[in-house]
């Protein structure tokens, strides 16, 4: 991919194959990439949706986590029950009512339409409830006595002890939300505010994405972000992905 | 601690707290997930199409003419053929790869990082690179089978080879997760049974396999045959960027039938029913997976 996205045309189509090429044509390439389709648009979306993401699904698992595993209240079993029903719900199938409810509320073809969907993780409240209910009561207790509030024990306590919790939690996420394809294709059709993975394919339906040449340069644009980041923390994006396999 | 009177109040104080804490996730919960399951078994009962105003309900004629639709049921063997391909072959090569990279310590972190890599590319873009790869005449494919004297075909628009192509793309986005999971296993292994087999005779490289490595991988095995058979009922992606189910649906799966239905056709009802029975699915592979996860935990 990298090596076709170096060449010119001419060589692409040629018989031999060469890993690099004999006439370097990569920075026309790329950019026509860059020129033909508003990849760094793309890019810049992807970043703005997954943080959004995982964002708001932190505002809304943590206090839910922390109560499903700390604070004993009625219902709480009723509550975690519900939530691993969710678990088993693929996200694919609440697509037709998701596309409505936004249709309803005017939000297709919006970042809202992108985002709101997936504020709610069911997963992310199992893992983290998960990992709080391994810190000990008594360190919470010490705190109340301390005078700290819930909110303080949330922040000051439970977030930096439960650190590689959530990193796995937003490599997952994210690494999901960037990848995904199937409700971007939904959710919008503006060029402008398209996701990476949508926005490589309509650059591929693009005229200039017809050259092989060019659309190597967007593939390796697209995918580059997630691997570079991969590369820098390897142990991190495996723990962080293995760690889905408990959904 | 304090007085009975004391904590009852406090009790009462984190019963508040509680349900205030889990509010926001309650509410969203009911919005956008038991909700919308809901509206869709609704929905599978209602001749509605997006656009219209009035629907009526039909009961259960959507799933009548999805049953009775050629075209469901190749979805479905079709995604049933794509899973019996991807799921062998993702164990195979996934616990190969980590035998081996087990067995040479020095560059294992190399391997390890390279061979996970497709996990984390993104499958749209992947897909546009095998397209490139699988073309008939300059893909690498078919130059590489040339060199050794065969005549490739054109993977991806012959009715014969177009599913075969999505699962070995299939194969290779997701062998470097079942790997991991192989070698996470392989580190569970304890060194003593090892030796009890060397002593009983086992020593052989093959030997140890047999009677040692492979029985202890048997739980970490069955856990990745459900995570790959769950993936691949899932497989969306490579199917839209490629072959959109063509040719003459010799590569249509459920998830894109699916698609195709609800949001080209809008024929929401439909799209509705095929919805209940892939959920179905879903949630059949799910619960095993929960239950295998279980019986693993018990295990260790």
């Amino acid at each position: 991919m990298v090596s076709l996205s170096l060449k010119p045309p001419e060589e692409i189509f040629q018989a031999d194959f060469r890993l690099w090429p004999t006439a370097f044509h990569g920075v026309e390439n790329y950019r026509v990439a860059l020129t033909a389709a508003p990849m760094f648009r793309f890019l810049l979306n992807g970043l703005l949706v997954c943080a959004a993401i995982f964002a708001l699904q932190l505002l809304v698992c943590i206090p839910c986590a922390y109560a499903l595993a700390k604070l004993r209240f009625h219902g709480r079993d009723t509550m975690f029950s519900a939530v691993l029903v969710g678990l088993l719900l693929p996200p694919q199938a609440l697509a037709i009512p998701h596309f409505v409810l936004l249709n309803v509320f005017g939000l297709l073809d919006t970042y809202a339409a992108l985002i709101l969907p997936w504020v709610i993780s069911t997963f992310g409240i199992f893992l983290l409830r998960q990992f709080f209910r391994s810190i000990p009561d008594e360190v919470i207790h010490a705190a109340r006595l301390d005078g700290l509030g819930e909110f303080e024990i949330i922040w000051r306590i439970m977030i930096p002890m439960t650190a590689p919790a959530l990193a796995a939690f937003g490599i997952f996420s994210v690494v999901a939300h960037w990848n995904d394809l199937f409700w971007p294709l939904i959710a919008v059709r503006r060029e402008e505010i398209s996701t990476p993975a949508l926005g490589i394919l309509l650059f591929r339906d693009d005229e200039a994405g017809q050259f092989f040449g060019p659309l190597m340069a967007g593939a390796v644009i697209i995918v580059a972000p997630l691997l570079v980041a991969f590369l820098i923390a390897q142990r991190r994006f495996i723990d962080g992905l293995a760690v889905t396999t408990m959904k | 601690m304090a007085a009975p009177t004391a904590r009852i109040a406090k009790r009462s104080g984190e019963h508040g707290l509680g349900w205030l804490a889990v509010s926001p996730a309650l509410l969203l919960l009911i919005g956008l997930l038991f909700g919308p399951v809901a509206a869709v078994l609704l929905f599978s009962l209602t001749d509605w199409q997006l656009g219209s105003f009035t629907f009526h309900f039909i009961g259960p004629a959507n799933f009548r003419t999805l049953f009775t639709d050629p075209t469901f049921w190749k979805a479905l063997s079709n995604t049933l053929i794509y899973a019996a391909i991807v799921v062998p072959g993702t164990v195979l090569l996934g616990l190969v790869v980590a035998l081996l990279i087990e067995s040479s310590p020095g560059l294992r972190g190399f391997y390890r990082a390279a061979h996970f890599l497709p996990v984390m590319s993104t499958m749209s873009a992947m897909a546009i690179v095998w397209g490139t790869m699988l073309h008939p005449t300059i893909g690498l494919v078919n130059r590489a089978l040339g060199v050794m004297g065969i005549s490739g075909v054109n993977w991806l628009r012959d009715e014969r080879t177009a599913l075969l192509a999505l699962a070995l793309i299939g194969i290779w986005q997701g062998f470097g997760f079942a790997m991991v999971l192989f070698v996470s296993g392989l580190k569970a292994v304890p060194q003593q049974l090892y030796d009890a087999a060397a002593v009983d005779g086992a020593d052989g490289v093959l030997d140890r396999l047999r009677v040692v490595t492979l029985p202890m991988l048997g739980p970490v095995t069955m856990f990745v045959v459900i995570l790959t058979a769950k993936r691949s009922f899932e497989v969306f992606d490579s199917v839209r960027v490629l072959t959109q189910g063509g040719p003459n649906y010799a590569s249509e799966v459920l998830l894109h039938r699916l698609y195709t239905e609800s949001f080209d056709f809008l024929r929401m009802g439909y799209g509705a029913a095929l919805t209940v029975v892939y959920l179905a699915i879903v949630v059949l592979l799910t619960l095993t997976q929960a239950r295998l996860l279980e019986r693993r935990v018990h295990y260790s």
